[in-house]
């Protein structure tokens, strides 16, 4: 008998204003208007200058370390932009600032973090996002944990979840598009493809010509899109969030953009990528044709990104001094948050680091006594 | 379970065989057809997925009750457990809550082989913001997990499933319920403090205290109830007390919860001592299929009268 086909699936790529700035008007219809891309274009600047003024505090010490998001803006704020704010919810892993601020996360909250203040972590009950998630590909699970909340109370709100071309490894990440899928959960995955995990390229991540495709084999539309054009990643994000608030389940988006700045401050991607990669990345930069598009169309001009560019800088000279206001927590704080009610033991640990005694008298070095030992 | 899922909408069951099959060991017989497939669902062979989605959908408000068939097949999912269910609170500077009671079959059943018989309490019971419980009684398993489904921080909770069909005298009140925290003196003595949890202490341990009492040895006897935080201060009193000390659990003895345990309370006891705190705890050696070698290798109720009356110099 012969052999025949068990299953065909193909997987759609979307490119709607090319690295030039020339837009193709018939897919971009109904999707941004002028004065949206006006507006992201703003917020691309600004988190440029954001960038670029965290990279100076880690180098001057007064950040742990900082993931730069250069080259991401227009696939974090297409997907942003495509949510309803204050509705859906966000969740980010750690390279999706521009997406957090446009949520309207203080952008202080992200300084005090990577300076190693928990409380940065702490979005406002206002925001509709999760905490940034440092541990690879664990918040894709927690993302349709959340839609599956929302699904349990009969809310129609979606969740978006990042993660990056190397978390598509983890099993997590497997497991939460095949579960999603599986229970039709209100969630975008939303993959941000930067070409780098860490020094690991794709071709080493992945035998798949795309990370796309392998929505085919959870049973879930895939699409993979030019990551740095604003047009494509809020049409793809857009059409996959309706989609999911109708009760259709899962999308996956992969937004095909490249990591511009080293992948953490600790990190110095001269070391393994090839002489040109970068320079060729460069030219594609989503703000350079952001920005070429806004000039066709009379939106733009020297001048006004001169200004921005100004405002910017002021914005994030604001934040930094917001961020330093910022009283720092008390030692003792270490101990808050690690359970409701924090355990009399753990109160005993909290005191005795005043002293240097290992508490075998509690009363010579003034604690106050447990009742066991007031016994005695 | 299902009267704190008639009390609080937002609690909800899942897990491997939960729903259809009634669960893997029918602890929620019943359950799929009283509350339906939104409230009690089965999962796909998926820790990982569970557990997360367990933590997402908790720190959206919700009180997920999760089933894992075996306490062994966690170790899939440790990251979800540890890394995230734990410090969700703490990373978010104490803006999310993470109510959520993981549950299921702990320790050494019946002939389930190296793979599924371990024993995780000290896995799970050093990770600040856990909370970890093992009841030793039907009595005590529904009065701790109550409060454990009410309880904001998560739970790991310690069955076992050779106790599934241990009955005893339940309470109907649905409003009875254990404090987590709060250890149970079993039995008051004079004489030696036994202190066990869980499983062994239905096995092994009232059995041999009753023959240790019956020979008229004063015993106090012990039962944790709650592994994390593990209360010290009722320890402390007791040994102090009787100045003697027998801990009895089948988990190893290297780094296992006996020793943790008898370092959380030696310092304290120290100068009351009148012999050095014993350990009764499995062997060191991966579990055997074999029944009778499984038998072997736990402590048994002889192991833990010589070892009193070792402590006692009798």
């Amino acid at each position: 008998m012969p052999l025949t086909t068990a299953y065909q699936g193909e997987i759609p790529y979307l490119q709607i204003l090319d690295p030039d700035g020339n837009l193709d008007e018939s897919l971009a219809k109904g999707t941004l208007s002028d004065a949206d891309v006006k507006h992201l274009y703003e917020h691309m600047i600004l988190n440029r200058e954001y960038d670029d003024s965290a990279f100076r505090l880690q180098r001057s010490g007064r950040l742990g370390t900082f993931p730069q998001c250069k080259g991401h803006e227009a696939a974090a704020l297409g997907a942003a932009r495509a949510m309803r704010k204050g509705h859906d919810y966000l969740v980010p892993y750690y390279r999706e600032n521009p997406a957090s601020f446009y949520h309207g996360l203080p952008m202080h909250y992200i300084l005090m973090f990577w300076g190693g203040d928990e409380r940065g972590n702490a979005i406002p009950r206002n925001i509709s996002m999760s905490p940034l998630t440092i541990a690879i590909g664990t918040q894709g699970l927690h993302g349709v944990g959340h839609a599956w909340a929302f699904k349990y109370r009969k809310e129609d709100r979606v969740v978006v979840a990042f993660f990056g071309d190397g978390a598509t490894s983890t099993g997590d990440i497997h497991e939460a598009m095949n579960w999603g899928s599986v229970l039709k959960a209100p969630i975008v995955f939303s993959c941000i493809n930067n070409a780098w995990a860490i020094s690991v390229p794709q071709d080493k991540q992945t035998g798949a010509e795309t990370f796309a495709q392998k929505a085919i084999a959870y049973g879930m539309p895939g699409i993979r899109v030019d990551g740095n054009d604003i047009f494509a990643v809020y049409k793809a994000h857009r059409d996959a969030i309706e989609n999911a608030r109708k009760g259709n389940g899962p999308t996956l988006v992969e937004s095909v953009t490249y990591r511009i700045a080293d992948h953490t401050t600790a990190d110095d991607a001269r070391r393994y990528r090839p002489a040109g990669e970068l320079e060729a990345a460069q030219k594609l930069d989503p703000m350079i044709r952001t920005r070429k598009y806004l000039e066709t169309r009379k939106l733009w001009n020297d001048e006004l990104e001169k200004k921005t560019w100004e405002k910017a800088k002021a914005t994030v000279a604001d934040v930094i001094a917001q961020a330093d206001k910022v009283s720092p927590p008390d030692s003792d704080d270490i101990f808050n948050h690690t359970f409701e009610e924090l355990p009399p033991d753990l109160i005993r640990q909290r005191d005795l680091r005043h002293t240097h005694s290992i508490g075998l008298n509690p009363e010579e070095i003034g604690l106050k006594p447990q009742p066991e030992e007031a016994a005695h | 379970m299902t009267e704190e899922m008639e009390r609080d909408e937002n609690v909800f069951l899942m897990g491997e065989e939960v729903a259809q099959y009634n669960g893997a060991y029918k602890v929620s017989e019943g359950m799929l057809a009283k509350f339906g497939p939104r409230r009690v669902f089965d999962t796909p062979i998926s820790e990982a997925a569970f557990s997360g989605l367990g933590v997402g959908a908790a720190t959206m408000g919700l009180r997920p009750i999760i089933e894992f068939m075996s306490w062994s097949f966690t170790l899939v999912c440790l990251d979800q457990i540890v890394n995230n269910a734990a410090n969700v609170r703490y990373m978010s500077g104490g803006q999310y809550k993470v109510p959520i009671v993981f549950r299921g079959g702990n320790g050494i059943a019946h002939q389930l082989g190296a793979t599924h018989s371990h024993r995780v309490e000290t896995i799970y019971a050093r990770i600040p913001g856990l909370i970890v419980v093992s009841p030793s009684t039907a009595y005590d398993a529904k009065g701790l997990l109550k409060s454990s489904i009410r309880c904001n921080d998560p739970v790991i909770f310690l069955e076992s499933e050779k106790m599934l069909n241990e009955t005893s005298e339940v309470p109907d009140d649905p409003e009875f319920l254990l404090p987590l925290g709060v250890a149970n003196v079993e039995r008051e003595g004079s004489e030696v403090t036994v202190v066990s949890y869980g499983r062994t202490m239905q096995r092994v341990t009232r059995a041999a205290v009753k023959s240790l009492v019956d020979e008229g040895v004063d015993v106090e006897l012990i039962d944790l109830r709650t592994l994390r935080p593990l209360d010290t201060a009722t320890l402390v009193q007791s040994i102090q007390k009787t100045g003697r000390c027998v801990i009895v659990d089948e988990d190893y003895g290297y780094c296992g919860m006996g020793q943790a345990i008898m370092a959380s309370v030696y310092k304290r006891v120290f100068d009351y001592l009148d012999a050095p705190i014993a350990h009764v705890h499995s062997d060191e050696i991966p579990v055997p299929f074999n029944h009778y070698l499984e038998e072997a290798m736990m402590p048994s109720e002889e192991r833990v009268i010589a070892a009193v009356k070792d402590v006692c110099y009798r």
